[in-house]
């Protein structure tokens, strides 16, 4: 390899550079900082326990979404025989109907920008 | 979070109870209050179905209140359709057009110059034979098997317009812009649509997947729209076809509309 | 080998840096279509597809006819295009790679356009143009690069070359005709609903392809050292010749069948086209314009004295060139739209934006031919220095 050493020197600070927001929120004890959600309090229980909820929310979702629109099947129905429209907006929202409280902080804090709400309507842009 | 009583048992009574059709849901949403006394509760337990789906437009009921558009208004309100107010933006689900376009081949010199301009209501004609659905990249839009309705999928749409292309009827509007801002009173129960995708009729499903006819069916007071399973021949549109001479839109073409017109 | 691109003389560096200076404007009018919606452009309800679609059909011609100059060397042994068949292909690889920018500028949700490889759909046309423009793509960057690669070398190309070579001619057949089925497949649209819309779209192109080469080949020869020789331009203008009459004859055909059988809703696209409807004839003086340029091209092209005339024939290319581009892509597209299904005149004009983001996706086309003929001529110890 033609000039190793300031290609190396030039890798070295590439990586500094690029790994900075890492150091700066370990220097800042932000890494250890999880967002904190509001859950509804008075709901019932939701269409599946959180720890499937939490890691696949997005898939549930996504398989509704296919279900709905394209077998325009609509009723979910639990393990536990439960039954719920499969609905974002008419289901999940009726309960977890504070968007920037429990939605959007985890969105946020992972730095995901799903376009679930650029059609469909969250409870908070009702009132007017 | 805050959830009073009364709000709570609406939730989930319309979530969960509701799907069960519970008349509590019903009295606290007060909205049966215009539905036929025989109709079954609008629950996803009891939708209405068919083998084929159609629609018979009885023009000369439809044409004798003039300036009425109160099914227009109902399905626009009910699917947050946005309302731009310039043509080049315009986003329609079902209008009006004079009758000299809707049907510009039966159009002759000496044609009634009422029915030449009487306004003529239009939508998709989910067709047997749809050629937004042949030349789509994406089956983003599709015919459903099971009852004909030709079926958007806007989360799959990639705003190719070649549907709008393909269209005989001129039946389908893209989003050129963002629709929220142009959307007087939202719906919460439907999406608005982004912009950059294909948007048309859909033969109201959701409602029909709930036990409700068709938002422009239910709204019109002339009762000039009729709905119903083309292959059941009990059907009130067979009766209607039966008793009836009727037209389509461009039946030359091979595309199979599913309206039907009584002149 | 691209490093010869990125070594070059000051006039070099200027050039390609006001090139990457247009397509940076271009890209400032891209981000406001993004975050606004194609409602930026001067298009409508009514007529949903404008410039852009009009530049892609026009493109996939240019595209094709880079096997007017491939077919006569690889299967005719047609020594005299030796030196110019790689500029022919590497033209057609800067034409597909607009073609297709032109297409993800057009779309209402760009990102989304991989819904066509994640659910293929046989029965889109739009599905097997993407599938012939991306096949033709990749067949044009393998042929090229092993060819030019070989020519470095000073020895002949591997024989396995051979058959994909092949196989590109009718490949650039298939992405013309393909384009013309785009169109001429819909019951919707009387003006496209011609049988004769794929061959004229060949015939359209392989006359703008070879009088765009025959101006690029002489522009090369006033920048370098590079020298077509005189035998290969006059054939290429030959060719040009041949398919400009036939796209001239084609065009008469749909007057003919539009105009004899009278049907309404054929003619009124042609009537909106030359004499405008209700007074509306935005796009009439620039059809008669191209009708005229295309009758000056034919006389200059038929004419052996003004063809074989250098100055004439780049008149003649010229207004081929324009004549085929106003027709093919305003005429042909929008004309289609005006009137729309229901009989109603709405007028489409392109707006700034639509033109600025149009320009910064040729700018990116002369960007990759400047730096892709830089590589041919430096390969070939042909650059000026």
């Amino acid at each position: 390899m033609y000039d190793a050493g300031k290609i190396i020197i030039g890798l070295i600070i590439f990586l500094i550079i690029i790994t900075f927001p890492v150091w700066y929120n370990i220097a800042m004890g932000k890494a250890t900082y999880i967002p904190q959600l509001e859950y509804p309090v008075d709901a019932e229980q939701c269409v599946a326990d959180s720890a499937y909820i939490r890691a696949s929310h997005m898939d549930l979702l996504n398989t509704w979404r296919d279900k709905v629109v394209r077998e325009g099947e609509r009723v979910y129905h639990t393990p536990d025989g439960r039954r719920f429209e499969m609905s974002l907006s008419n289901t999940c929202m009726k309960c977890h109907n504070k968007k920037e409280e429990f939605c959007d902080r985890c969105h946020n804090y992972l730095a995901v920008d799903p376009y679930c709400w650029d059609c469909h309507i969250e409870p908070k842009e009702l009132v007017p | 979070m805050k959830i009073d009583r009364r709000k709570f048992i609406k939730f989930t009574s319309l979530t969960t109870i509701g799907l069960a059709g519970t008349p509590i849901a019903r009295a606290l949403t007060g909205e049966d209050s215009l539905l036929a006394p025989v109709k079954p509760e609008p629950s996803l337990d009891n939708p209405l179905t068919a083998r084929r789906w159609a629609m018979v437009i009885d023009l000369r009921k439809c044409l004798s209140k003039e300036g009425c558009t109160a099914c227009i208004n109902a399905c626009h309100l009910t699917h947050n359709v946005p309302d731009f107010g310039n043509p080049k933006d315009e986003v329609k689900w079902v209008w009006k057009e004079p009758f000299e376009h809707a049907f510009h081949e039966q159009e002759h010199e000496y044609i009634d110059e009422k029915l030449k301009h009487a306004p003529t209501l239009v939508m998709c004609n989910h067709c047997d034979n749809p050629p937004c659905v042949r030349v789509c990249p994406t089956q983003a839009t599709f015919k459903r098997e099971t009852d004909g309705v030709v079926m958007m999928d806007w989360h799959r749409c990639i705003g190719c317009r070649y549907c709008v292309v393909a269209c005989p009827y001129g039946s389908r509007s893209f989003n050129w812009r963002d629709p929220r801002p142009f959307i007087k009173k939202l719906q919460p129960d439907f999406p608005t649509r982004t912009r950059g995708v294909v948007e048309k009729c859909t033969f109201c499903e959701e409602r029909l997947a709930k036990g409700l006819l068709p938002a422009c069916v239910e709204a019109c007071p002339e009762k000039a729209l009729t709905f119903g399973d083309l292959e059941n021949p009990e059907s009130e549109v067979r009766a209607l076809l039966k008793e009836n001479y009727t037209i389509r839109r461009k039946p030359a073409l091979g595309t199979q509309p599913e309206i039907y017109y009584i002149i | 080998m691209l490093e010869k691109a990125l070594k070059g003389t000051k006039a070099y560096w200027i050039w390609v840096i006001s090139i990457m200076a247009v397509m940076g404007i271009a890209f400032l009018f891209y981000l406001k279509q993004y975050h606004y919606g194609l409602g930026v452009t001067g298009l409508s309800r009514d007529v949903t597809w404008g410039f852009y679609i009009a530049q892609f059909t026009f493109l996939v011609g240019v595209a094709a006819s880079a096997v007017m100059v491939v077919l006569p060397y690889y299967l005719h042994n047609y020594k005299a295009f030796g030196k110019i068949t790689i500029l022919g292909e590497f033209l057609a690889i800067a034409s597909v790679i607009m073609c297709m920018t032109f297409i993800f500028v057009d779309m209402g949700q760009p990102f989304r356009i991989v819904n066509v490889f994640l659910y293929p759909t046989p029965h889109s046309l739009m599905f097997w143009d993407t599938v012939a423009l991306g096949g033709y793509l990749v067949l044009n960057v393998i042929i090229s690069r092993v060819v030019l690669d070989a020519e470095r070398k000073s020895i002949p190309p591997p024989g396995w070359i051979k058959p994909i070579i092949i196989l590109s001619i009718p490949w650039a057949i298939s992405i013309h005709t393909v384009t013309a089925f785009l169109y001429a497949g819909l019951a919707a649209r009387p003006f496209w609903l011609t049988a004769v819309l794929a061959p004229r779209f060949l015939a359209s192109a392989f006359s703008s392809g070879p009088a765009l080469l025959i101006l690029l080949c002489l522009l090369l020869r006033k920048f370098t050292k590079f020298d077509p020789g005189k035998e290969p331009i006059q054939k290429l203008a030959l060719i040009a010749t041949y398919a400009m009459a036939a796209n001239v004859f084609f065009v008469l055909m749909e007057f003919f069948t539009a105009l004899y059988s009278d049907i309404p809703e054929h003619l009124m696209h042609f009537e909106y086209l030359f004499l405008g409807i209700e007074g509306k004839a935005t796009l009439a003086p620039w059809m008669w314009a191209s009708e005229i340029l295309a009758l000056l091209a034919l006389i200059l092209l038929l004419n052996p004295g003004t063809r074989r005339r250098e100055g004439t024939l780049v008149l003649a290319c010229i207004t081929v060139f324009i004549s085929i581009w106003i027709d093919k892509g305003m005429g042909m597209v929008v004309g289609g739209f005006v009137p729309n299904p229901l009989g109603n005149v709405t007028e489409y004009v392109p707006t700034l934006t639509e033109i600025m983001i149009s320009l910064g996706v040729y700018a990116m086309g002369v960007l990759l031919v400047t730096g892709l003929y830089k590589i041919v001529l430096s390969v070939r110890g042909e650059v000026r220095a």
